[in-house]
């Protein structure tokens, strides 16, 4: 059983906490000679695979180093732009790293606040009256668990999707909330957790859910 | 209260700690504000912070749900009573509208040991703060105030809850 993270979302759709647990960490590194069979574009302030999918560097990835030198926008750290770098056939042999992109907390934010919504609209789209909102939401490659408390905070457990006894996880991060942080008197209200008793505990719960399960909690 | 028995730490503390420490707080308090008027308004707002913090608490302990009706709520309040001050009032003198009800008790852990100044203080003020502060948290305004006090003379302690309106714009998604 592998927990990705969770994220915590105040009453008003702000990320209070985020926390990611377990994500494996995609990265491959090749070496290309001319010309390069992988097509490049610049989005998004990253320079994206947008089609030529192989070895392992899948369409998404993002150019993470050129020769080993980082790649930040599009230009290298000694201030070359990468795709001249490419279309010049003196540069090559060129040894390229991709990887997928880790959201930014910014993005993270984003992603929270647009759940929000997302969660209010499946409990209006409802055919049957008084419906909650997302509780499971299933993908092929994850499982993510919503729990809103009667005051209206949600607890999000993002998941495999094979895992079960999501709820109980829930409830325990629960109340690890209302003891380390909501306990804690320098914590106020609807702003992020910087708590560190409720980051070791809640590690402390997540490490004991992957090794032993969720039947002993 | 599954809690007690999954959790790692059921914390328990002689009630006597928490009586001195009240007491603390608010013979400083006195000394500090003038006006007694004003130190029962800061006790009411020091109970309402921690009513909606507490809330989080009772809710993560009990797992209750959400209170549709007015004799729920009381119910509710009750076991809370029982769970932070081991106390257990009655609830009574409902009012024929069902909206509002008296909460007695002769003994509370918080005026153990009180002889009072004649002074229009409000000793246990902090409990009507805490209960509006939790119940507005779960989108349940009331008004809470003491119509009877022992320390003031009175054979009980009576505290009168009253429903005043349910918060929906404050209802969370999924639950209205």
């Amino acid at each position: 059983m592998v927990i990705y993270g969770v994220y915590i979302v105040s009453k008003s759709g702000g990320l209070i906490y985020n926390y990611d647990h377990n994500i494996p960490r995609i990265e491959t590194e090749k070496t290309f000679g001319f010309p390069l069979d992988i097509k490049l574009q610049y989005e998004n302030k990253k320079v994206v695979v947008v089609f030529g999918q192989r070895d392992g560097i899948n369409v998404g990835h993002v150019l993470l180093s050129v020769n080993g030198s980082p790649v930040t926008g599009r230009t290298t750290e000694d201030g070359k732009d990468v795709f001249d770098l490419i279309e010049a056939k003196e540069s090559f042999p060129l040894s390229l790293k991709f990887g997928r992109m880790r959201a930014t907390t910014n993005e993270k934010i984003v992603l929270a606040s647009m759940f929000y919504p997302l969660f209010a609209l499946a409990s209006q789209l409802s055919p049957v009256p008084k419906s909650s909102g997302i509780e499971t939401l299933t993908a092929d490659t994850f499982k993510l668990s919503c729990f809103q408390t009667l005051t209206g905070v949600k607890f999000i457990l993002v998941t495999d999707p094979n895992m079960q006894g999501t709820e109980v996880v829930l409830k325990r991060i629960y109340e690890l909330y209302s003891d380390y942080a909501l306990k804690n008197p320098f914590y106020s209200l609807e702003m992020p957790i910087r708590c560190e008793l409720f980051d070791t505990s809640l590690h402390t719960l997540l490490e004991l859910v992957e090794k032993s399960g969720t039947a002993n909690l | 209260m599954s809690r007690q028995t999954s959790r790692l730490d059921a914390k328990k503390v002689n009630s006597e700690l928490l009586t001195l420490t009240y007491g603390a707080l608010v013979s400083q308090m006195l000394k500090e504000i003038d006006n007694t008027d004003d130190v029962n308004k800061q006790l009411e707002r020091i109970g309402y912070n921690m009513g909606v913090r507490l809330i989080e608490d009772f809710l993560a302990r009990t797992g209750s749900n959400r209170c549709m009706e007015m004799r729920e709520t009381a119910d509710k309040i009750q076991q809370a009573f029982r769970l932070y001050l081991n106390m257990q009032p009655t609830v009574t003198s409902w009012s024929s509208a069902g909206d509002e009800f008296s909460l007695v008790w002769d003994q509370c852990p918080l005026s153990e040991w009180v002889e009072m100044p004649n002074n229009g203080l409000k000793y246990c003020g902090l409990i009507p703060g805490a209960i509006r502060g939790a119940l507005q948290m779960v989108q349940l305004d009331v008004q809470c105030w003491f119509i009877q006090d022992q320390l003031k003379g009175d054979a009980v302690t009576e505290l009168r809850v009253k429903y005043i309106k349910r918060l929906e714009d404050a209802v969370p998604a999924g639950e209205d």
